[in-house]
Order: C-alpha cells, then sequence, then structure tokens
C-alpha cells in the first residue's frame, strides 16, 4: 500500500454559483478529511457555499488521442447552434 | 480589582500564546493541506486575540491598545494557561495540545454566550463557530493518530501523558474566577470539568489512548505566579520588533 495519502478533486459551490467548479486538488487521508482540508485551502477567502471532494481515481477521463472521432464530427454542424431562427421584434431580448 | 479587565486578560492571553505558538509551523507542517490548516487555525486564533485584548484594554481604561498589552508585557504579566505555552513538540504533541485545548475552550465559549456582560457574550459568539471547527480537526487528527500505526500511537499516547498535567489549570479557580462568576460574567471554571472529561474520554477512547491517571495538575499561569521557561522564549520571538523599534507600524 502506498504511504502517500490519496489526491482528491475539489469542487466548490461559489456564493452566487449555481453549479460546483473544480477548483483543483489536494491529498487527504478520506473522505472527511478531504472536505476538512478543501474547507481549510480552498474556502479561506470566503469562495464557498458547498464543497464536493471525489478521489481523483474514481474520475473517468475522455483520452486525447480519441479527440478526432469525439469532437470533430460536430464542427461541421453548423445547424445545432439555434442560430437560424428570425426572432420577431417585439419579443425582446431573451 | 477589576474582574473584566483580568477576565479578559486571561482569555486573549490564551489564544494569543497559543495562536502564536501554532503560527510556528507555518511553513514547516507535514504536508501542506495541514500547514494551510495550522496557519487559518493561527489567525483564527489572534483575531480572537484582539476582541479580548482589546476589551481589556478598554475595561482598564488607561488608554492602552490590545496590541500594547500583546507586544509590550513581560512573561510575570501573562496571564494564559501553561498548556498554551508549551512547546510544539512534534505534530502529535502540538495536536494533542490543540485538542485539549480547543476541547475545554469550546465548552467555555459555550458559557460565555450567555455572559450577563455584553461585550463578552458577543466575543463568545464570534469565536464559538471558529472553535467548533477548531476541535473538530484536532479531535479527528488525534483519533487518527491515536488509532494510527504503530509509532504514531507512541508519540500520541507520550503527548497525553506530558500534557494532560497542564489540563488541571483550566478547572482550578482563583479570586478572579469565583468574582467573575459571582458577577455573571463567566461560568465557574469547577461547572466546566464534567463536559469536558466526558468528551476528552470519548475522544481517546477512540484514539485507542489511556488517559493519564494522576490528578497532578501544574499550575501558576492563570494566575501570572509562575510561568513555564518557555514563554519567556516564545515573548522574545514574538515581541522582538516592537522591542527593537518601538511603535514601528507598517
Amino acid at each position: 500500500m502506498s504511504k502517500e495519502w490519496p489526491l482528491w478533486e475539489v469542487f466548490i459551490r461559489g456564493q452566487h454559483g449555481l453549479s460546483h467548479r473544480h477548483v483543483g486538488s489536494l491529498h487527504a487521508p478520506d473522505a472527511e478529511m478531504a472536505i476538512k482540508n478543501a474547507r481549510d485551502v480552498y474556502t479561506r477567502r470566503n469562495e464557498g457555499q458547498s464543497i464536493w471532494v471525489v478521489e481523483a481515481r474514481h474520475i473517468t477521463a475522455s483520452s486525447p488521442s480519441e479527440k478526432g472521432p469525439l469532437y470533430e464530427p460536430s464542427e461541421s454542424k453548423v445547424y445545432r447552434h439555434p442560430t437560424f431562427f428570425d426572432i420577431p421584434e417585439d419579443v425582446g431580448a431573451m | 480589582m477589576n474582574t473584566l479587565h483580568e477576565f479578559a486578560l486571561r482569555m486573549g492571553d490564551n489564544v494569543l500564546v497559543l495562536g502564536h505558538r501554532v503560527s510556528e509551523w507555518c511553513g514547516h507542517a507535514p504536508v501542506l493541506e495541514e500547514d494551510i490548516a495550522l496557519a487559518n487555525s493561527a489567525l483564527d486564533l489572534i483575531g480572537q486575540t484582539q476582541l479580548w485584548l482589546g476589551l481589556a484594554a478598554d475595561a482598564e481604561g488607561s488608554g492602552k491598545s490590545a496590541d500594547d498589552l500583546a507586544f509590550l508585557r513581560d512573561a510575570w504579566d501573562f496571564r494564559n494557561a501553561l498548556l498554551c505555552e508549551l512547546p510544539n513538540g512534534d505534530f502529535g504533541q502540538t495536536l494533542m495540545r490543540q485538542y485539549l485545548f480547543d476541547a475545554w475552550h469550546l465548552i467555555m465559549l459555550e458559557k460565555l454566550t450567555s455572559s450577563n456582560e455584553t461585550r463578552v457574550a458577543d466575543i463568545a459568539d464570534k469565536a464559538i463557530k471558529e472553535v467548533s471547527y477548531h476541535v473538530e480537526r484536532s479531535r479527528d487528527t488525534v483519533i487518527g493518530l491515536g488509532d494510527g500505526t504503530e509509532e504514531s500511537h507512541a508519540r500520541m499516547q507520550a503527548a497525553l501523558d506530558y500534557l494532560y498535567p497542564y489540563v488541571g489549570e483550566l478547572f482550578v479557580s482563583d479570586k478572579v474566577d469565583e468574582a467573575a462568576a459571582k458577577e455573571g460574567i463567566a461560568p465557574r471554571l469547577e461547572d466546566l470539568r464534567g463536559a469536558y472529561d466526558l468528551a476528552v474520554a470519548e475522544t481517546m477512547s477512540e484514539a485507542t489512548l489511556k488517559l493519564p491517571e494522576s490528578e497532578f495538575a501544574h499550575k501558576g499561569g492563570r494566575t501570572g505566579t509562575m510561568h513555564t521557561e518557555h514563554l519567556g522564549h516564545l515573548l522574545t520571538q514574538m515581541q522582538w520588533l516592537q522591542r527593537a523599534y518601538p511603535g514601528a507600524t507598517w
């Protein structure tokens, strides 16, 4: 077993934010201490209303080498952007 | 005797001296996360110091500031409990000292929120949120290290054996404490012992650590009769700038 504490990714919902955002990572022996450490490392300047932590090894990431098949097909599909509709003037700003 | 002044001085010196001790870890803790956490705690304690010593200065009415009290008194005028001035030792000893103090501090502040001196109740109200977190953190660490490896367990037991004889002082009243209780400023210290013993016994049992049986208690810090040799050394570090450059500001 490794002597290092596992790595945790930290997500914080800010004062006015609706969603949690990734703010960084840290080491901690367990989830409870990871929350405490996140509180001490990432909310010192009153940044947060809510903290999520997740052990980094539980995150599945897409592979950079699959960039082509994953993302390129959507580049050529401009009709997926809702920019082709005429909005009547009296609707106003949306 | 100016009871409010004396009482605020004792509360303020506890957090000033302990806050300075904890700040000595800044840049030296075993991992970055603990380093920042300790620095946060130290800053909380120094923040509370400003309130308590500010109140002590006001109550004295001699025109002194909280800074004057912190930086221009010598060891024999300090009124902190001896526990707060003991050296950091290893990380385990620091956290054990922190827990033994935090557990008392929280119970004390809970009582102080209903002090009939509103300035005292206001400080307690503010400090209690910080201290609730301190005790949660120090308690978890004491349990984690006590019930950890053979090495960490042995170090935590040694820390407890060394520090526990300094706990008793927190519960021994003298005439200042009796006057503070009588005037409704503070609770009777003896009345805090039951809740403290219960909390500490539970933590130590979870930490698989054995509380020393001896009731012997070092004292003399809170009354100023006799501090340990460690306080003077701490003050040379904490006060050197104001001593070398009187009145310096930045």
